[in-house]
């Protein structure tokens, strides 16, 4: 299961990369290969406003859907238009081009909520 | 596969004819302005009666149904629907009816309807039935809504329904639709409600409890009795799903378990077609004090008249546009009278017996998920064989080349690779033993030979279907430019 | 008579393998203060003593294949080809499932995707569901799909020209929810849609506007003029439509209409004293995921052969629960295959040959009852194949008569609209023939 370094977790396996006041957001490894084949995918439009753990986007399979949540406050800047097109690129490539949205604007505080790669490791594990 | 019927006939080929007019015709526009009018006529199949009927034969043989298969999918009670039924409702005295004929003209299917609300109170144990609602789901959307009336009523309309987690995806998706929040209760370890959970739930913001009995694992809720109580503490309604009703007849009924409100499923039941998905009937029964919130209109019987009464002020409303499926509801009637009191009871014992038989031949060989005595359905986990590879779904598509309909999986969602077994009263112990031979033999495959499960099925019209392609690449008409897109091999019959 | 296969012999078997020694034991799981004592359900019947019943209150109804008919109003009698039967009580397809499992429902599923494709080309809409349960509910859907779409906007505009019945189940869908049902009255002397009233109610927050097309009363509406100034105000139009006048009429796709619905009974369909019946949807793409119900989506098996599955499935309650676009659960599936059947029979020329046939005859019946001394077209909108008579004659008067001559219908519409008072609202289908229209005119001209 790949989990990379310098990441942030939540417990419903979103990842997070801080970027300045930009926070990337999509889902881990492990949840897309619970997931099976991602078939649609419903984008929060930019602009809207999220509270961490706020449902934010919706990821679908055939037989399930899942709500993605905010893994920090703020802004959302922009979505990723390439994964409407291509649903698969969530399964293919989840911490690169298979990311979801940009939130700008996220609080110091917010990030302490949040796991580091060996605590999501553990946190896998249980 | 079979081609479309846009893909076969020709130009200017018929299926029917008309009688001519009999009077000069005119031309539309002395009667209608240009702009009103359709510019190009709908590209529908231009097929002669003949093809007409091969191409539809065809499909019929594309089809399991009860009539060639066992069926035993959990849940939906597959029982024999008998043809009697069929036949004295297709009469023209019921099928050529008008919904706003004069109540005189309508006296004989009045009578019946209002029969079948009598006597589907008794079953049940309620004071009053309303036979509208097309289908089971309806039943609940209409339920919760007598249950919204009734607490607005009272000055508050509440806020919460629980319904356990065991539940039918309905349950929760109706009290959504009545503008509640929905609440999971868990299962205790023994399969039913967990009273502690549920009173810790409980408070005056919940507005009522919907509950399968049995419920979705086949188990009857043995304390029903004190989860009415605590329901009726907080001054909640207790909701019946009368999807599992089958194994109740004669022996049990929701209305004398202290449930309030009950929808039913004529189609499981009471053996009206399933029809490939419709049309079902959810007629809503009451208990007396909420009678006056039933939806309108309804039958009341004055002197020798039987008439068709709007005038209910409290009522929650009209759920379709005329009295519901009528068609439905007489064979249901048809169905109850044939049976009758003994009939009845013995199709709730053969339900139970038959469940418990093939429980008993089965568990050999697969994990019962709650290994005790079931009433109509048990489930069974395919955690033994998913270690070999092999899942819920791969045994499911296997029963299909054995000329059985896989019984439903991946539900209650509780249980992990889930297969839901009923077998309904109607099947005979040969059947049964036929499917625990089949399902032996499945068990043996799994391990001598997993990987034979990716091929499953092997003898269906079409191998297994990549539906990942379906939902990311949406097809959902037949278009003309897409003809030379389709292989080739499709254009077989 | 029980339709129970196991014998005593079999039963003793049965009860043995699995510990029980009698019958009545079977009723463990149910605590003993639960079970019933009394059971008071008459015994049951045979066969032939069922028939008997049935048969017995069955002549007691007035039937429309020997009582002339002039009902319409939602419910309609047309012409049924023996085929559309034939092929629909075949009982593979009448006693099959939901077709969840795909490989064991190849015959349903594409009979449904056959069904989709010729209720989109009808309505002249991208796509179509696999039916909803009638023509009421599924206005009701579309109503909350269109909520749904437009986040946000909370006012629902339906026009009193739209039927009462529908929008009183309208209503009944919305009553849990906080949206305000805004009435558009209809112009009196015109019996269509007041569109300039329309005007005065296109406030933002309006999310969409049921329109019936033809009306209750038989008029068709300027439906492109409407949807004009609804889209102006990005305000969804859904076109509540009745499908055999869509042989003639302008689809609702060429006149933008958002969402178009509707009774599918006329197609097929006997109308059985109100149903079962099936609710057509159509819509256009882009809001496909928002749409209620069953969809059957075409793909192909790991051989490339071609085949039809449910799918997006994710709108469901079966999987979305309390998420879901709607709670429906089933469809109308074997109403679908029989509206299917007849549409196929008819093909492309038969829709259009009925639809023209509905037109000249109730337009010859609608002209020789105006001419009538007492009677008079109570509307000047165009019509289809019904239209309001006025007269002052007193109805009551009238359905008497009729009633002696085992006539039935007209029907009264003040129960409907107190306002329009000795008015009847007659329907003519391609079933009239000109012998019975011309008895009728005889009979109101007493």
């Amino acid at each position: 299961m790949n989990i990379p370094e310098g990441l942030f977790y939540t417990k419903t396996h979103e990842w997070a990369r801080r970027d300045g006041r930009e926070t990337c957001v999509g889902i881990t490894d492990h949840a897309q290969s619970e997931l099976s084949d991602v078939v649609f995918i419903e984008l929060p439009k930019a602009g809207r406003l999220v509270k961490q753990e706020d449902p934010t986007a919706v990821i679908e399979s055939v037989k399930a859907a899942y709500d993605i949540f905010a893994p920090v406050s703020g802004k959302v800047i922009r979505v990723n238009p390439e994964i409407e097109k291509d649903p698969a690129l969530v399964n293919k490539d989840p911490y690169g081009k298979g990311w979801l949205f940009v939130i700008e604007g996220a609080e110091e505080g917010d990030f302490k909520h949040l796991m580091d790669k060996g605590s999501y490791e553990v946190f896998l594990k249980r | 596969m079979r081609p479309l019927l846009f893909e076969i006939g020709s130009t200017g080929r018929r299926g029917t004819s008309l009688p001519a007019l009999e009077f000069p015709r005119k031309e539309v526009s002395s009667f209608l302005p240009f702009h009103l009018l359709r510019k190009n006529p709908p590209e529908l199949p231009e097929v002669s009666e003949l093809d007409v009927v091969r191409h539809y034969t065809s499909l019929s043989k594309k089809n399991f149904s009860v009539d060639a298969n066992f069926y035993p999918l959990g849940s939906c009670t597959m029982k024999y629907n008998p043809k009697v039924n069929e036949d004295v409702v297709k009469q023209i005295g019921f099928l050529n009816l008008h919904p706003y004929q004069e109540e005189e003209t309508v006296q004989g299917v009045l009578e019946l309807l209002y029969n079948l609300e009598k006597i589907l109170c008794e079953i049940v144990g309620v004071d009053e039935f309303c036979l509208q609602p097309a289908a089971g789901a309806q039943g609940e959307f209409t339920g919760l809504l007598i249950m919204h009336a009734y607490h607005s009523d009272r000055g508050n309309p509440r806020k919460k329904i629980l319904v356990p987690d065991s539940s039918h995806g309905t349950n929760p998706a109706s009290a959504a639709l009545c503008g509640y929040e929905v609440i999971q209760v868990k299962s205790n370890a023994r399969g039913r409600v967990d009273l502690d959970e549920l009173r810790r739930l409980l408070d005056q913001n919940v507005a009522g409890m919907m509950l399968t009995n049995p419920n979705t694992l086949g188990l009857f809720e043995d304390e029903v009795s004190e989860i009415a109580k605590l329901v009726h503490e907080v001054e909640g309604l207790l909701y019946y799903d009368g999807a599992n009703l089958n194994p109740l007849l004669g022996m049990a009924r929701p209305g004398d378990m202290g449930f309030d409100i009950v929808h039913l499923n004529t189609h499981k039941t009471f053996s009206t077609p399933h029809g490939g998905g419709g049309p079902g009937a959810g007629p809503v029964g009451v208990k007396k004090f909420l009678s006056k919130y039933l939806p309108t209109p309804r039958i009341v019987q004055e002197k020798e008249l039987f008439r068709i009464k709007h005038d209910f002020p409290k009522s929650v409303g009209k759920l379709t546009a005329f009295y519901g499926n009528t068609g439905v509801l007489l064979r249901a009637y048809a169905y109850i009278r044939s049976l009758g009191r003994e009939g009845l009871l013995r199709t709730g014992q053969h339900a139970i017996l038959n469940a418990n038989y093939l429980l008993k031949g089965l568990k050999t060989f697969y994990e019962v998920a709650y290994p005790e005595m079931c009433m109509h359905e048990f489930v069974l986990t395919a955690t033994r064989q998913k270690e070999k590879g092999v899942r819920a779904l791969d045994i499911a598509k296997r029963l299909i080349d054995f000329g059985i309909h896989p019984p439903t999986i991946y539900f209650p969602l509780i249980v992990p690779e889930a297969m839901m077994i009923e077998p309904t009263e109607t099947e005979s112990r040969q059947t049964l033993d036929h499917f625990i031979e089949v399902m032996k033999t499945i068990a043996k495959e799994v391990e001598e030979n997993p990987t034979l499960f990716r091929q499953a099925p092997m003898s269906a019209p079409v191998r297994r279907l990549d539906e990942v392609w379906a939902a990311r690449h949406p097809v959902l008409k037949w278009e003309k430019k897409k003809r030379d897109e389709i292989p080739v091999a499709s254009y077989s019959a | 008579m029980d339709y129970i296969s196991n014998t005593p012999e079999d039963e003793k078997i049965m009860l043995d393998r699995i510990s029980l020694r009698r019958m009545e034991d079977i009723c463990q799981p149910i605590p003993e203060a639960l079970r019933l004592k009394h059971f008071r359900v008459p015994s049951g019947l045979s066969e032939l003593e069922l028939k008997r019943l049935f048969l017995e209150k069955a002549k007691k109804n007035w039937n429309t294949a020997e009582h002339p008919s002039y009902l319409g109003a939602g419910s309609y009698d047309h012409f049924i080809p023996s085929v559309v039967e034939h092929i629909v009580g075949r009982s593979d397809f009448y006693t099959s499932y939901t077709p969840y499992q795909a490989e064991a429902s190849q015959g349903m599923l594409q009979a449904i995707f056959e069904y989709q494709t010729m209720i989109a080309e009808l309505t002249g809409l991208d796509v179509s569901n696999a039916s909803l349960y009638d023509g009421a509910s599924s206005s009701a859907e579309a109503v909350l799909m269109a909520l749904s779409i437009q986040e946000g906007r909370r006012k629902v505009l339906v026009s009193k020209t739209v039927h009462p019945s529908y929008r009183r189940v309208i209503k009944t869908y919305l009553s849990a929810q906080s949206v305000e049902l805004l009435e558009i009255p209809y112009d009196p002397l015109d019996g269509r849609t007041d569109l300039k009233a329309l005007e005065t109610l296109l406030v933002n927050d309006v999310a969409c506007c049921v329109v019936q097309n033809p009306n209750f009363f038989g008029g068709i509406e300027e439906m492109a003029k409407i949807a004009e100034k609804l889209h102006a105000k990005g305000i969804l139009l859904i076109s509540v439509v009745y499908p055999i006048s869509l042989g003639l009429l302008a689809p609702p796709g060429e006149y933008g209409a958002d969402i178009a619905c509707g009774e599918g009974q006329s197609l097929g369909n006997r109308s059985l004293f109100g149903g079962p019946y099936l609710g057509f949807f159509a819509s256009r793409k882009e809001f496909v995921r928002k749409m209620p119900g069953r969809i059957v989506g075409q793909t192909h098996d790991e051989k490339g052969k071609r085949g039809f599955v449910l799918t997006l499935q994710t709108r469901e309650q079966h999987i979305r629960r309390e998420k879901a676009t709607s709670n429906i659960c089933t469809n109308e599936g074997l109403c679908a295959l029989t509206t299917s059947v007849y549409l196929a029979t008819l093909g492309k020329s038969g829709v259009q040959e009925i639809a023209d046939q509905n037109l000249q005859k109730s337009h010859y019946l609608s002209q020789r009852i105006s001419k009538l001394h007492g009677y008079r077209l109570r509307f000047r909108a165009p019509f289809f194949n019904e239209f309001v008579i006025e007269t002052q004659k007193g109805t009551s008067l009238l359905e008497k008569r009729l009633h002696q001559r085992g006539i039935l219908g007209p029907l009264p519409l003040q129960e409907f609209y107190p306002e329009l008072k000795g008015c009847l609202l007659f329907c003519v289908t391609e079933t009239r023939t000109k012998g019975e229209l011309d008895e009728l005119v005889k009979v109101l001209g007493l």
